[in-house]
């Protein structure tokens, strides 16, 4: 009970800090990934902010042998870069600059109820279900040709 | 400008206080989409907090209507086509990539990890250019 208070608290707080920065605005994003026109480079700083206070805290945060409400640490520790990984990010990219949202400020905007974020959000689900249901195709038949391989 | 970048500064020093909490409270890294994607592919065990965590998104989201309404805004002279197809980009995207905004552009450059690199400089490229050639191409701001 107390984790799950503990991360209500935390997500309420991220959208607090997307409210703030100006990320739920999709007209600023647009502003600031146009370079063509009045460009407002003001939400580089949500970056500079949100990576300045998270490095001072993680490495302290780190140093316990686990979380305060949970059993362990879950960090990323892969290094390779893939092609998935970047033509992944270029895609996300792509729809950033098309609509001004990303994932959290979508979600975050949805509340508004206007129909430019429901859209979003609808749209944004059935990607990712479609890259799984792509994803378990893909490992799916790479398993069997592996076993014909062989 | 100054305005909007000490707005930007402190809403990034919320956001980056709130990944340090959900850090130290329950270990994960706060990346929206793996979070979302996670709840689409559910586990035993590790989906409940996945559904808190976008509960307290939502709840602050509503604290904004109510607060500071001005904050969410829809994009203008973006038809709702165009936001459809952005929508499953990033959908699409962000789970073969791994990770957004939050979790590759602020957790993952915290910690130096040369992957959240190659795909935040990949999506704020792309990003730009796709901006800039809607404007461009006569698409509105």
């Amino acid at each position: 009970m107390r984790h799950h208070g503990a991360v209500f608290f935390s997500g309420l707080l991220f959208a607090l800090g997307l409210g703030l920065s100006g990320m739920t605005d999709a007209n600023k994003v647009i502003a600031f990934l146009n370079l063509a026109g009045d460009w407002d480079p003001s939400l580089a700083f949500v970056m500079v902010g949100a990576i300045v206070v998270h490095f001072v805290l993680f490495r302290f945060i780190l140093r316990r042998t686990s979380p305060l409400f949970n059993e362990n640490f879950l960090v990323p520790n892969k290094s390779e870069i893939t092609s998935r990984l970047v033509i992944g990010g270029g895609l996300f990219g792509v729809g950033w600059g098309l609509g001004g949202f990303c994932p959290g400020p979508g979600i975050v905007s949805g509340v508004s109820l206007s129909s430019h974020a429901l859209v979003f959000i609808v749209a944004m689900v059935a990607g990712m279900v479609t890259f799984q249901l792509v994803d378990r195709a893909t490992a799916r038949s790479q398993s069997r040709s592996m076993v014909t391989d062989s | 400008m100054l305005t909007s970048i000490l707005y930007a500064l402190a809403g990034g020093a919320l956001i980056g206080l709130a990944a340090s909490a959900l850090l130290l409270f329950s270990g994960r890294i706060a990346g929206i989409s793996g979070i979302v994607g996670g709840l689409l592919a559910p586990q035993r065990g590790d989906t409940s907090w996945r559904a808190t965590f976008v509960a307290g998104l939502l709840v602050g989201g509503l604290a904004l209507v109510a607060i500071y309404p001005q904050s969410i805004q829809s994009p203008n002279g973006r038809p709702l086509i165009v936001v459809a197809v952005a929508g499953a980009l990033v959908g699409y995207g962000t789970r073969l990539g791994n990770g957004c905004t939050s979790g590759h552009g602020v957790c993952g450059l915290t910690r130096f990890s040369r992957r959240s690199l190659a795909a935040t400089v990949s999506f704020m490229v792309t990003g730009f250019i796709t901006a800039t050639l809607y404007a461009l191409l006569g698409g509105g701001a």
